[in-house]
């Protein structure tokens, strides 16, 4: 049977761990190629980097630590954040990523989805959905970390990433992202409902029940957490055993 | 010994080289290319794959002389050879992903999309799934049964001789996610991405 991911997501900023690891072990809390294998070794079922550089002109700095991370952790590695370009994918995926997420660029325009995904295979194309309510059973897609407005029904949007060859979605309720207070299960559920493809869903866990609810309510194939794992809260192993004691299926 | 693992720019193989590199430590040399007269020379072959099942084939066909070195490889000279996911999946007669396929015909099958039982099961079939493992197979000693493999594909390999089946993994139906026969060693997974116990199934390979 399938398992549910836990997919634990390093913030990185021109380099270093923004909401570094509290862990004792770590001989540098900013490092994120020593938190990623922390995370790996811990029985992490992904890992992903998502590069918050303002710059352009510090892609170099990320390239560099998927380059380290791949040659450390051998579970897969997904790279976000400012990929706006194919040269931008194939940089990445060369450096060792295994999957690449597109925000910004799939939302300017769905057919850079195709072209990558025709050019690197669907099983490499993740677009990341940015979501913030604004009526019952509405949600509209957001751009630059929830700041722009798009006028995009997120749904709709979902469904068109799909026919346009993205391989998953990762759903960011901009609502919750940070708050703690649980994913926006409502949302992970239309849009699980709605796409035939695997949805991460992100954006508020405080609690192990977050999890749960993500997957069981929400119909998520994989949760993403960043803060709950980074303080040292929870570790993912807990995570997991809170999950299989619920009757969740995840990789012991 | 040289293992060189096949890059017909098949798509993203970085993982695959850095895995092989890990678990070799120096002592065994891994190579990385596409020139026939390696490849020839070397002592066991790695033939990833990703993408579609017809652009991987397209890829193998444009490199002049290749598909001829890993038939002599594989089914005259029977020197071990891993195929992993549409590396397996080209063993096949023929492929049905984006247009009907002629595969490399080495194990008779076909690929086919697996049956999402009208969408009850989500596609790419993408994460962490148990294998059930049907046959002692060379790759899999000390692999205990029911070990977690990560996985990313749509379309399934049926091999029409049920007896190369060497695991096979339940999402939708009974997948066939390892086959080997002789000298042929295939898997769906990914091993270069199944952590520790992804790296002993390449460990197994190296030292065969």
């Amino acid at each position: 049977m399938l398992k549910n991911r836990i997919i634990p997501c390093l913030d990185v900023k021109n380099g270093r761990v923004v909401k570094g690891i509290n862990f004792v072990e770590l001989k540098d809390a900013g490092d994120p190629v020593e938190q990623a294998k922390i995370y790996s070794d811990g029985g992490a079922d992904e890992i992903c980097f998502l590069d918050i550089t303002a710059s352009n002109e510090n892609r170099e700095t990320i390239i560099d630590i998927v380059r380290k991370t791949a040659k450390e952790c051998f579970v897969p590695l997904t790279v976000g954040g400012g990929v706006r370009t194919i040269q931008n994918i194939t940089d990445l995926l060369l450096a060792g990523a295994d999957k690449v997420s597109i925000n910004t660029a799939a939302v300017k325009d769905v057919s850079f989805v195709k072209e990558a995904s025709k050019k690197f295979g669907s099983q490499c194309i993740v677009v990341a959905i940015d979501a913030k309510k604004i009526s019952d059973n509405k949600w509209e897609v957001f751009t630059h970390g929830g700041r722009n407005k798009t006028g995009i029904d997120a749904v709709e949007f979902a469904k068109q990433v799909e026919t346009n060859g993205a391989g998953e979605i990762l759903l960011t309720s901009m609502d919750r992202d940070g708050t703690k207070s649980g994913y926006d299960v409502e949302l992970l559920k239309v849009i699980t409902d709605k796409t035939n493809i695997p949805v991460i869903a992100s954006g508020g866990v405080g609690t192990l029940d977050h999890f749960y609810d993500g997957i069981v309510k929400g119909g998520a194939s994989a949760v993403l957490a960043a803060s709950i794992f980074h303080y040292g809260e929870y570790k993912i192993k807990e995570a997991k055993e809170y999950l299989n004691s619920k009757n969740v299926s995840v990789r012991l | 010994m040289n293992v060189t693992i096949v890059d017909y720019q098949s798509g993203n193989i970085s993982s695959v080289i850095n895995s092989f590199k890990e678990v070799a430590k120096g002592k065994v040399n891994i190579e990385v290319t596409s020139d026939i007269k390696k490849i020839k020379s070397s002592d066991k072959i790695v033939l990833p794959g990703q993408g579609s099942f017809k652009s991987c084939v397209d890829s193998l066909n444009k490199i002049n002389g290749l598909k001829d070195t890993l038939n002599k490889f594989a089914i005259t000279d029977k020197k071990p050879l891993l195929g992993i996911c549409v590396g397996l999946q080209m063993f096949a007669d023929v492929g049905y992903e984006e247009a009907e396929t002629k595969g490399l015909g080495w194990i008779s099958g076909k690929v086919s999309k697996i049956n999402n039982q009208s969408g009850k099961f989500k596609l790419p079939h993408i994460g962490w799934n148990e294998i059930e493992i049907q046959k002692e197979s060379k790759i899999f000693k000390d692999i205990k049964n029911k070990s977690h493999m990560y996985f990313v594909h749509s379309y399934e390999f049926i091999p029409n001789d049920k007896s190369v089946i060497s695991a096979t993994t339940d999402y939708s139906s009974k997948i066939v996610c390892s086959v080997e026969r002789d000298n042929l060693f295939g898997t769906q997974f990914h091993p270069e991405k199944s952590d520790k116990v992804g790296l002993k199934i390449i460990d197994n390979f190296i030292k065969l």
